[in-house]
């Protein structure tokens, strides 16, 4: 056979399409229960650690399940409970709807000296893709306990600096809410916050970007819980 | 030519390895697969993964092709060896996420970008199509590992100044600078995880290179 002619091209073409489509298909079939596997064991360990619980990918589940278990819930942008499983909640979806008509997830953690942490879910853009991540509350509803982020695809050395620990333990203890209860975020900022600042940390030198994205993605969903936080502060002095 | 069947590992073979770790790498002496030096190699770990992901997809893709090599249509030639190395590429980010998953998060990108890697195409077109399996899959192993080598230098150097750490697959990072320098006034160099001291290592990697092995030296 003429092996530069079209018949032979075509025939040549569209075999090894269906070769390499039909492996690739069965390799991601094969791969996708261990995959979405570790996707949940990873979602754990971020949940974990955003109360400042470290955990492994060996013992994330067991930890979970004692400190954290059943008590997640979702409530929406009026602080209303809803029915759902919070774990199922995809925050990616719900950024697409109006902010009043979004479901925001819940964690309640109870840490092995009795204290009690809400932990909030949040995502946003970064320079490359999509960040995340968790923020743990006090039961003030203002004073954050921990948080930890995530991300997609930030530049590594720079953008990715968001998972470092060391840039995560800044916003550990900073507020929420002013003295007069107003939402004022925290903010991001280059060059240093001033001390005692409650309301900043500093950036990531080289990874402005991603440091805006993060401080746009805590104003968003702090609006969203706002009313959430202020319920759980309500309720305490009730 | 002689009938006699040639050793596996004979001069002439073990040649394909070696030239292009040292006088015909690929990355100082070509200067291909700049790009990914660049972006990987802020820290010594994804540089390490991302040179072992190249390794597989260069050997492999090098294999196939020659395999193939009697079959495969002129015209659309180019078409054949992308799908081959997307393929396999698609293949090993798959195999990362359920096997490495943390170290599939960090590369994150990274791994698909090594479809647009210009070493891969580059052995495709020069070599893989015109030679046998076996001193195709040397020739892969050699320039892979030429591109990895060159990565973990330059990583080693990037995380070693810019960050003061070195981290390792399965071990995980680990403080190289003490403390007591920080503390005596030591400082992080930040530029060098910027990606244009990437540019400015391989520079010097270039010229240490050259010094040594004049007949490198272009004549002009």
């Amino acid at each position: 056979m003429n092996k530069q002619g079209n018949t032979y091209t075509f025939i040549y073409a569209s075999v090894m399409v269906v070769i390499v489509a039909s492996l690739l298909a069965f390799v991601s079939q094969g791969l996708k229960p261990r995959q979405a596997r570790n996707e949940m064991v990873a979602k754990k360990i971020d949940i974990l650690r955003s109360v400042n619980v470290g955990s492994t990918a060996r013992d994330a589940e067991k930890k979970f399940e004692q400190i954290i278990g059943n008590a997640s819930y979702i409530v929406n942008s009026k602080g209303e409970k809803v029915d759902g499983v919070a774990f199922d909640v995809e925050l990616a979806k719900e950024l697409r709807k109006s902010p009043e008509q979004r479901l925001y997830p819940v964690y309640e953690a109870r840490l092995d000296n009795g204290e009690l942490k809400y932990i909030l879910q949040l995502r946003g853009n970064g320079l490359w893709g999509p960040i995340w991540g968790y923020v743990s509350v006090n039961e003030d509803g203002n004073t954050i306990y921990g948080a930890t982020f995530g991300h997609k695809a930030e530049t590594p050395g720079l953008g990715a600096e968001i998972d470092n620990a060391d840039f995560q333990k800044q916003f550990i203890g900073k507020k929420i809410f002013d003295s007069q209860g107003k939402l004022v975020s925290i903010a991001v900022v280059k060059g240093g916050v001033p001390a005692g600042n409650e309301h900043a940390v500093d950036a990531i030198s080289g990874g402005t970007i991603t440091s805006n994205g993060l401080a746009a993605m805590l104003e968003n969903f702090f609006k969203g819980y706002e009313q959430f936080l202020k319920n759980i502060e309500r309720e305490r002095h009730e | 030519m002689s009938s006699e069947k040639e050793p596996l590992f004979s001069a002439k073979n073990m040649k394909l390895i070696t030239t292009p770790i040292g006088p015909q790498n690929p990355i100082t002496i070509q200067v291909l697969g700049i790009c990914s030096a660049l972006a990987v190699t802020a820290k010594l770990e994804p540089a390490i993964v991302m040179s072992l992901s190249v390794v597989f997809v260069l050997v492999f893709s090098n294999l196939i092709i020659s395999l193939l090599r009697n079959t495969i249509p002129s015209r659309i030639r180019i078409i054949v060896q992308l799908v081959v190395v997307a393929s396999l590429v698609i293949l090993v980010d798959q195999i990362l996420k359920a096997f490495a998953y943390e170290v599939s998060q960090q590369l994150s990108v990274f791994v698909g970008l090594i479809i647009t890697n210009c070493i891969i195409m580059g052995r495709l077109e020069a070599f893989a199509l015109g030679n046998k399996p076996w001193p195709s899959i040397l020739d892969g192993v050699g320039n892979a590992a030429g591109y990895g080598i060159i990565l973990i230098i330059v990583a080693f150097f990037r995380e070693l100044l810019g960050s003061g750490t070195l981290s390792l697959p399965g071990i995980g990072t680990i403080q190289v600078v003490p403390q007591l320098f920080y503390d005596m006034g030591y400082v992080n160099n930040g530029f060098m995880i910027l990606p244009p001291m990437a540019l400015v290592v391989v520079g010097i990697i270039i010229w240490v290179q050259r010094s040594r092995d004049k007949s490198l030296v272009e004549s002009n």
